[in-house]
C-alpha cells in the first residue's frame, strides 16, 4: 500500500491508503479509522471512512494540524497488520430491473450519455462483454456486493462487487451528470454500485429501482425507527431481481410499516474470501435462507 | 409567538450553526453560510449565538410578526423596511404584533440573516434546526419556507433598540474577493503549469452557486500529470476512487470549473480536489454573488491558523461590543 497523508484545509486530514480500489485498502482504511476513533483524541470531531481512504475532521484550536497528523501516523503499522475480518450482516435488496421510471429518466437525459441510441443497460452489457442485457443483469445480481462507503447524499451506499477484479463490472459515469435521478435507483459508475437514497442529480448508469426505503428523515419506516439511515460500511448486499407485481407489493408493505428486510448476521473474512470467492459467497448467501 | 410568511423570497431557509457529526453518512453539517454574520444577528437580539434564524439569498422575504419581539438583520447589504419605514441592518429594533418586515433590492453580498429574540422554535432534527432540503430534514417541514407558513418562535425577551455592530466588525469580501487556500489532497494530479495558473488566473462566481457549493469560471482548463487511471477511479483524468470530500475542498470536474463545497456539501465522490479554502474564509464565500471576480491565494498552514484566530477574535470583539 502507498499510504498518503494530506491536509484538507485547516480542519481536515485526508488519508489515502491506496489510489486504486481493493478490499485490502478498504480494510486498512477501516482499521486505521477505527483506531483513531477508539483513541479518543481530544479535538477530533468526526471520522469519515471511505472506499480506500478516510478523513478526520478536527478542531485546530484544540490540536495542532501537525500533531493531529502525527497521531494518525502512529497507528499506520498496526492497521496494516490488523486481521481483515468483520462481523457484519448480509441484506437482500429487491430490485426491479428495467423499470419504467429509470427508463423514462434515462431517455430524458440521453444527450448526456456515451451512447444516445440505446439504454444504460444495453450500453453497460456491451462494453462489459455480455451478449444480452439478461446475461449482464444475471452477472450483476448473482454475486454479493460489499458496502465500502456511505455518503455523497444522506445514506447513499457505495457498493463493491465481491468477484475477481477481471470479472468486475466497470462502466463510465454519464458524460455530463443528470439533474434528476429517481429515488431508489440502482446503478453503477466506475466499479461502484449505488442506491440513490433520495431523488436528485447523479451520473451513474441506471439499471433498476428498489422498493426499499433506505433513508427516512421522519423515521416512520418500521426498520428505520432506530436511525434514519439504513446502510453502514461493511454491510453486504445481495440483489434479488423482482418484477412489477412484487415491486408494488413491497412498496405497499414499506408504506404500511409491515415490510421486514431479509437480513442475516455473517462474518466477512478477507483471506477466506480471497482463497475461494465462489465458495465464500455461496456461504454468505446461504445465511439468507434462514433469515 | 410566530412569524407569518407573506412572501418567501427565493430560497429562504431556517438555519443555525448546523448538525456536525453525520457527514460520514452523507448528511452535511449545514447551518448558516456566513456564520460570523449569523452569530452577530443573534447577539444583537440577545439570543444564544446558535439560536435558529432565517437565511435568505439574493432576495428578502416579507414577514408579519405575531408578537412583540426584537429583530436584527445582518449579512448582505439589502434595504429593509418595517411597515414601509426604512430600518438599518446590523442594528436591533423592536417590532409589534402585526407589523411587516420587507426588503428592497440586494446591493452587495448574497445572504442575509434574520434573527428574532427567542429564536425560531421548529423541532430540531439530529440536534439542529438547519434545513437540509435534499434530505427533507430539519427546518420547516424539511424545506425552504413558503408563503402562508406560520413559523413558531421561542420565548425570548425584548432587548434595547439600536444595539449595533460597528462597521469595522462587519466582514465583507473585497474586489476581487480573495479566497485563501491550502494546497493538498490531490494537488499532485495537476501539472506545475496548472498549479500555478489556478492561483494566477482571474475567476468569477458562476451562476451555479448555492449552499452545496460555489462554482467558478474564467480560468484556464487544467492539465493533469499523465498516469494510467487507478482501478475503480473512472476514465477521466480528473477522476479518483470515490473518497470523502470536506467543507471548503476545491474539486475541478474535468479540469474545467472549480467548485468549493460549502455547508450543504455532498460528502464524497469521484473527483480530484486540489486543496481547500481555509476555514476563516468560508463566511466570505457566503457573500459572493454570481459574476463576482475572485482570486484564489495560496497560503501555508501557519497563515491559515493565524486567519482562523483573527476571525475568532473578531467574533469576540462583536460579543464585547454588544455585552
Amino acid at each position: 500500500m502507498k499510504t498518503r497523508y494530506s491536509y484538507g484545509g485547516d480542519e481536515h486530514i485526508y488519508v489515502e491508503i491506496d489510489d486504486e480500489m481493493s478490499l485490502d485498502a478498504f480494510f486498512i482504511a477501516l482499521s486505521l479509522s477505527n483506531m483513531v476513533r477508539e483513541a479518543n483524541i481530544p479535538g477530533v470531531t468526526e471520522i469519515l471512512p471511505a472506499n480506500a481512504s478516510f478523513e478526520v475532521r478536527f478542531d485546530p484550536d484544540v490540536i495542532a494540524p501537525d500533531a493531529m497528523m502525527a497521531k494518525i501516523k502512529e497507528f499506520e503499522h498496526r492497521a496494516e497488520v490488523q486481521e481483515k475480518r468483520l462481523d457484519t450482516r448480509i441484506i437482500e435488496i429487491p430490485v426491479y430491473f428495467q423499470d419504467p421510471w429509470t427508463h423514462e429518466t434515462l431517455m430524458r437525459f440521453r444527450e448526456r450519455h456515451q451512447d444516445p441510441s440505446g439504454s444504460d443497460l444495453e450500453y453497460a452489457a456491451r462494453i462489459n462483454g455480455y451478449d444480452t442485457v439478461e446475461a449482464f443483469i444475471e452477472a450483476f445480481h448473482s454475486q454479493p456486493w460489499f458496502v465500502s462507503m456511505v455518503g455523497f447524499v444522506a445514506g447513499l451506499p457505495f457498493l463493491y462487487q465481491l468477484v475477481d477484479r477481471d470479472k468486475q463490472i466497470e462502466v463510465p459515469k454519464y458524460l455530463r451528470p443528470r439533474t434528476d435521478t429517481p429515488r431508489h435507483t440502482v446503478g453503477i459508475g466506475g466499479c461502484f454500485g449505488c442506491i440513490y437514497s433520495v431523488r436528485g442529480a447523479g451520473g451513474y448508469q441506471m439499471f433498476g429501482i428498489t422498493p426499499m426505503t433506505i433513508f427516512d428523515p421522519d423515521q416512520k419506516v418500521s426498520y428505520l425507527k432506530d436511525f434514519m439511515v439504513f446502510f453502514r460500511p461493511g454491510d453486504i448486499v445481495k440483489w434479488k431481481p423482482i418484477g412489477r407485481e412484487e415491486f408494488d407489493a413491497i412498496t405497499k408493505e414499506v408504506e404500511e410499516g409491515t415490510y421486514t428486510p431479509r437480513i442475516a448476521e455473517v462474518e466477512f473474512d478477507l483471506d477466506a474470501f480471497n482463497n475461494d470467492m465462489t465458495g465464500f459467497n455461496a456461504k454468505l448467501m446461504e445465511a439468507l435462507n434462514d433469515a | 409567538m410566530t412569524l407569518e410568511i407573506i412572501k418567501p423570497g427565493l430560497a429562504t431557509t431556517i438555519q443555525d450553526l448546523g448538525r456536525p457529526g453525520y457527514f460520514h453518512l452523507g448528511i452535511p453539517e449545514g447551518g448558516a453560510m456566513d456564520r460570523l454574520a449569523f452569530r452577530a444577528a443573534n447577539l444583537l437580539v440577545g439570543n444564544d449565538e446558535g439560536a435558529a434564524g432565517l437565511e435568505a439569498v439574493f432576495m428578502g422575504p416579507e414577514i408579519k410578526f405575531g408578537a412583540e419581539m426584537s429583530v436584527a438583520v445582518t449579512g448582505a447589504e439589502m434595504p429593509m423596511f418595517l411597515d414601509g419605514e426604512p430600518r438599518d441592518t446590523w442594528t436591533s429594533f423592536t417590532v409589534k404584533p402585526g407589523q411587516v418586515l420587507s426588503f428592497g433590492f440586494l446591493k452587495a453580498g448574497a445572504h442575509i440573516y434574520i434573527a428574532v429574540s427567542g429564536g425560531i422554535d421548529t423541532p430540531p432534527a439530529l440536534g439542529s434546526r438547519s434545513t437540509y432540503p435534499i434530505g427533507a430534514l430539519g427546518g420547516f417541514e424539511g424545506r425552504a419556507i413558503a408563503a402562508g407558513d406560520v413559523i413558531p418562535v421561542g420565548v425570548g425577551s425584548v432587548v434595547a433598540e439600536g444595539r449595533v455592530v460597528p462597521d469595522a466588525l462587519r466582514r465583507r469580501p473585497g474586489t476581487p474577493a480573495v479566497l485563501r487556500a491550502v494546497t493538498g489532497l490531490y494537488w499532485h494530479r495537476l501539472t506545475e503549469k496548472s498549479q500555478k495558473a489556478f492561483f494566477d488566473d482571474d475567476w468569477v462566481v458562476a451562476p451555479e452557486a448555492d449552499r452545496m457549493g460555489y462554482r467558478f469560471r474564467g480560468g484556464q482548463p487544467m492539465e493533469f500529470v499523465d498516469r494510467p487511471q487507478p482501478f475503480g477511479a473512472g476514465s477521466d483524468p480528473s477522476n479518483i476512487v470515490d473518497g470523502c470530500y470536506s467543507y471548503g475542498s476545491i474539486q475541478v470536474p474535468g479540469g474545467l470549473e472549480p467548485i468549493v463545497l460549502h455547508r450543504d456539501a455532498v460528502s464524497g465522490g469521484g473527483y480530484f480536489t486540489l486543496g481547500a479554502v481555509i476555514s476563516a474564509d468560508m463566511d466570505l464565500i457566503g457573500q459572493l454573488q454570481p459574476n463576482t471576480p475572485v482570486k484564489f491565494k495560496r497560503v501555508e498552514m501557519d497563515e491559515a491558523l493565524a486567519a482562523r484566530a483573527q476571525r475568532k477574535a473578531m467574533i469576540e470583539d462583536i460579543r464585547q461590543s454588544l455585552a
